[in-house]
This record gives structure tokens, sequence and C-alpha cells, in this order.
């Protein structure tokens, strides 16, 4: 059974955050509100989010993840570099010297906290990879795009009507084939 | 158009803007810049001439040529090394600190402050290479196992400046080329021929869906939030390679917090100068406004404050602390041979900003483009008056010794400025120079009277029926040209 997408294009926020509070509210029957993508040439409006639903973003743990490896890896490497040192005369000084190793320990952590947190951009946001789903150039000018995947014949032609209602400038469709 | 401009000189932007012009006056300045860019291009081109002349002369004759001998070994090299260094502050104040106290008249104008940060790391880092003299062993300044089997003395400020540089270089571009995504899709959907193929690249298949946005912010303030420990640890570090030393001059407490202060001097002052020349270059009186610059302008006039404050301290410190060398060093400074340029860096950081408190000539941009180029003169010779009057008078009389740069040092300085300028003309052409994406937040967040922190009600009605009875009055009427506002 083959499955439709739908873009509409809408003339301002406010028009798609009413579309898609409809289908939030059932008028579209059986639809999924996780199978609907907002395009907009800004970040969404924060009303926009609300109908949405609570979406969250991994990012930060990546963050996390890299200020961790970043302490301990930069940490690890001037300690150990600063091992080799044994076979000289230190002068009474310590061989691993804290103070001083927290500067480039502390350098580490950002580097790695920021290398991780663009590998987590690139992959929860998708990028690098081709451009799915339907797409238009306006939704990067001045127009708000309201995806819905996923569609059966029956819902594909109640969220079209919805979007007509609503007052959609264009509306958009392809098949899925599954 | 005067009229217009008189109105706008009132308003960080005329929010009025259409969200489909503010794509066409920015993409417009990928293709069609002043004559007047051309001129700056070709003089950026002769400066690095000179310099490549300059390095190629000292290169094959020797560090001699360009007057660096004991105990004058680093002298205007270091200093200008220190000043690119400092200019760099400039993307990190703009960009991060104002992005997360959402101060959002920074939207027109971070995008170049941060390839500025960018571009004058870039042109810092040439400078130990130069210094090097000996290219072929440049790598020698890089933290590794020699092959002796002996890591570098990872208790020295020289070796924390590798990686403070290192990671700010590359925490600044990948926050620089971060934020330019959205804008490289506005360009991918509008450009044909090989700019279509390179923003399809550097796009990385954006599409502005909610999913993307929200980790793109998330990504987006997180490095902000590290941009700045970041920026103040690196000018700290830098400040180390002097403070920790010995040296009457140098070894002072107040070194960090001062390096940091002249670093957002300098950068405010570089942005001033910037911001002049875009504007006029690809004709931004809509988005680079006055409104703008002044508050750009009072930044760095409290920045200036900040400066001669901390000067005064280190002065103070220094004349209070009893230390005979210090005191020496210091009261040379005041009446020894680089005196005149010690009282000129002291009139232009501390009395010339106050031109910046009048309105009057905060509007006049032809001479704040003259006064910001002195401020920038002026932080430049504070790093030479850091470096050279302690190397002039050390602890043994022996190595007191006044030197003058040669042609060599200064050819090399003045291409730097060169190298710089190339390095940020080809990017204006390439990259959007004014962000697109933010630009219209500002503008659609000013028009709606909101404050964009905080989520305003929504305006229709969320148990609206059917029809376009819930609808917000725009939406029930559709616009036949489309578009949003």
């Amino acid at each position: 059974m083959s499955k439709h997408r739908v873009l509409g294009l809408f003339k301002d926020f406010e028009g798609a955050t009413a579309a898609i509070t409809d289908m939030r509210e059932g008028k579209v029957p059986g639809a999924n509100i996780d199978d609907v993508t907002v395009m907009s040439p800004i970040a969404p409006h924060p009303a926009i989010e609300d109908a949405l639903g609570h979406r969250t973003t991994p990012v930060g743990k990546f963050t996390l993840a890299g200020g961790t490896f970043g302490v301990t890896f930069g940490f690890l490497f001037i300690s150990s570099a600063q091992a080799n040192f044994l076979v000289q005369p230190q002068g009474g000084k310590p061989v691993v010297p804290l103070p001083t190793n927290f500067i480039p320990t502390y350098e580490m952590l950002i580097l790695f906290s920021v290398l991780f947190t663009l590998v987590g951009l690139i992959i929860f946001a998708r990028l690098g990879r081709p451009m799915r789903g339907l797409y238009s150039e306006k939704v990067s000018l001045d127009q708000i795009g309201v995806m819905v995947d996923n569609l059966d014949d029956r819902q594909y032609e109640a969220v079209k009507s919805l979007f007509q209602e609503r007052n959609a400038l264009e509306i958009r469709e392809e098949v899925i084939n599954k | 158009m005067a009229s217009y401009l008189d109105k706008q000189d009132l308003k960080d932007i005329d929010e009025q803007i259409k969200w489909a012009q503010i794509d066409k006056d920015v993409l417009r300045s990928l293709e069609n810049p002043r004559w007047s860019y051309w001129v700056a291009f070709a003089f950026c081109v002769a400066l690095l001439a000179i310099a490549v002349t300059a390095e190629t002369y000292q290169y094959l004759y020797g560090m001699g040529y360009a007057n660096l001998n004991w105990p004058h070994m680093w002298d205007l090299y270091i200093a200008t090394f220190v000043f690119w260094i400092g200019m760099s502050h400039s993307g990190t104040l703009l960009s991060a600190i104002l992005h997360i106290v959402q101060a959002d008249w920074r939207k027109p104008i971070y995008r170049f402050a941060e390839a500025m940060t960018t571009f004058t790391l870039m042109t810092a880092m040439l400078f130990p290479v130069v210094h090097v003299g000996r290219l072929w062993n440049v790598y020698w300044t890089l933290p590794y196992l020699s092959d002796r089997g002996i890591w570098p003395n990872f208790r020295s400020p020289l070796i924390w400046d590798a990686f403070a540089v290192f990671t700010y270089l590359t925490s600044s571009a990948l926050f620089l080329f971060i934020g330019s995504i959205p804008d490289l899709a506005i360009c991918r959907d509008n450009a044909t021929g090989w700019r279509k193929k390179l923003y399809t690249v550097l796009a990385l298949g954006w599409q502005g869906t909610d999913h993307q946005w929200r980790h793109f912010r998330k990504a987006y303030l997180i490095m902000a939030c590290f941009l700045i420990p970041l920026a103040v640890s690196v000018h700290s570090i830098v400040s180390s390679d002097f403070s920790m030393s010995l040296n009457p001059g140098w070894h002072v407490t107040t070194f960090p917090p001062y390096f940091v202060a002249g670093a957002l001097y300098s950068g405010c002052a570089g942005i001033m100068t910037l911001f002049i020349l875009l504007r006029h270059f690809f004709r931004f009186e809509k988005y680079m406004t006055l409104s703008i610059f002044e508050k750009n302008a009072k930044l760095t006039f409290a920045i200036a404050m900040v400066w001669t404050y901390l000067n005064l301290i280190e002065f103070s410190s220094v004349w209070y602390g009893h230390s005979v060398a210090d005191k020496e060093v210091l009261w040379t400074k005041f009446t020894g041979a680089y005196a005149p340029y010690f009282w000129s860096m002291i009139f232009i950081g501390s009395v010339l900003p106050f031109t910046l408190c009048f309105q009057r000539l905060r509007r006049n941009l032809p001479l704040m483009f003259v006064i910001s180029i002195i401020f920038n003169i002026g932080m430049w010779l504070e790093r030479w008056m850091i470096i050279a009057p302690t190397l002039q008078l050390s602890y043994h009389p022996i190595a007191w010794n006044v030197m003058w740069p040669s042609a060599v040092q200064w050819g090399i300085v003045l291409g730097s400025i060169g190298w710089f300028g190339l390095l940020f003309l080809v990017f204006v052409k390439i990259i959007p120079s004014v962000s697109m994406y933010e630009v219209k937040e500002m503008v659609y967040h000013r028009k709606h009277g909101e404050d964009a922190t905080v989520a305003p009600e929504p305006s229709y009605s969320l148990s609206g029926g059917g029809g376009a009875a819930g609808v917000h009055p725009a939406a029930a009427k559709p616009d036949p040209e489309g578009g949003q506002q």
C-alpha cells in the first residue's frame, strides 16, 4: 500500500501553527504528530514548538562526553609524556605538576567538547546527508512549510483539505513507495 | 533615500523590511560590491607582496637583517603576534557573549566579527613561523616527541600557547561555520554554476526543519558558552609568556586581565573599522545602521576605560612595589627612548576614546573610520611597549640596548595586515557577511513587538473549529505574493 507525503507552504507561523494544532486535535484521524515536520527560514516560533509537542535534543550529552574525554585524554597525554622525564633529573620538582598541567588539560576539555558537540549536531540534525522529503526553496526565503509523512489515502485527502482551510499558499505532494 | 536613512538612524533595523528583501540585498553583496572593494583588495595584495619580499630576504640572508639580535630576540614579531591574537577577541565578544545575553543588535554584524576572529588567528599564527627564521624547522614549535625521546616542557607558557591558540582557532572556525549553515542553504537555493556546487557542499543538506533548528540552536549556544572562557584563557595564556618570566616589567600579576581588556579593545576597534568598510563596499546601510554602530562605539568606550584603569593599576603596583628594576623599566617607558611611542599609546588608548562620548562625532563615519584605525595603532603600540622596553633594560647592564626594527620587520608586520585583509575580503565575497536568518529573526521579533526570549501567547484560538474561525487575521487573507509578513 502506498503512502503519501504532503508539504503545505504557509505565509506565516500563525497559519502553520493553526494547521498543526488542528492535526493534534484529531482532525486527521490516525495521523501521528511525530510525522509532522516544520520547515522555516528562522528558528520556529515558540508557539509552533508548543504545537509540535516536546521534542528534545541530545546534543548536550555529546558535549558532556567530549568534555569528559578531553579532560581525561588531555591530562593522561601530558602526564604520560612527562613520565618520560623520569630519566632526567627533576631538581626536586614533581614529575607531574598539577597546576601547570591544568592549563593544557583545560584547553583539551574545551576542544573536545566543541568537537563532540559538532559531531552530535551532524548526527542528530542529519547534516551531510542527501536532502530528504519534499523541499521548497521558499522555506529558506520567507514561507513556512509543514510536511506530513506516512499518510494513507484517507489521511492524505484530510491533510490537503486542512491545509487549504488554513490558507496554505501552495501544497506539494509525493507518493512514498513502501 | 536621504529621508529613509534619517529614519533608519534612530533604529537598529527597519522592521518593515521583507524577508525576501533581506536575502536579495545580502546575496547581491556576493556578486556586486562597489569599486572601492577592489581598491582595498589591490591594497592588501600590495601589502602582502611587501611581506613576501621581506620574508624572502630574511629567509635568504638571516635574522640579523631583521635587526633581531640579543637582547631583542623577538620584538615586533611577538608584539604583532599578540596584537593579532587580541583582535581575535572581537568575534567572541560580539558573537558569543552578546548571543548569550540575547542582545539582538549584534545580529547584522556578528558574522564578520566571527570571520575576523578566525582570520586574525590565522594571521597571528604566521608570526611564530616567521620568528623561527629557519622555516624548515617550524614543526619544532609543536608539542611532539623529539627524536631523542624527549617531550617539550609542558610547564612552559609557550607550549600552553600552542594548545590554546590551536583550540581557539579550531573552535572559532567551527563556530563561524556552524553559524553560517542556514545562510549557506539560502545561498544554495539561489545560486547557479560553481557557487551552487560550493554552497550545496557547505550547506550540508540543511533544510530548515524544526529538528535541525532545535539541534542547531542547542549546539550553537553550547559552543558560544565554551568560546567565552576559551577566549579569556587564550589571552591570559599569551600574557603568561611574559608574566611567568622574571623580567622586570613583565612579572606583573595584572597582566592576564590587562591583556584581555586590551584584546577586547582592539577587537571592538577592528569591528568599527570593518563595519564602516563593509557598509560602504556592499551598500549595507539598511543592516549596518548608525544605531548599531553607536552601540558598538559605546562598548568600545567602556572597554577603553577598563583598559585605562588596568594600566593605572599596573603602573601603581609597580611604582609602590619598590622593585628597583621594575621601577626603572617603568620610568624608562615614561622618559626613555621609547617614550614618544609610550605616550602615544596612552593618548590613543585613554584620551582619544572620549570622542566616542559625543553623538555628533559617533555618527560621523569617515571620522570614526580614521579614529578606529588610530585605536588599532594604539593597541599595536601597547603590545610593542610591553615587549621592547623590558628587552631594552633587563637585569644585567651588559644586556642594555635600544633596538629599532629594520625595514624587514616593518615589511612583514605591514604585510600581515595585507594577509588578513585579503582573507577577509575573499571571505565576504563567498560567505554572506550579514547573517540573513538572524536578521530575519531580528526583524520578525521587533515587528511583532516580542522579546526574543519570551514565548508569546498564540494568537489563534486553540479550540477553534474548522474553517478560518480560529485563524490569526493575518493568515485568514492569503497574500497573493506569498511570504512571511
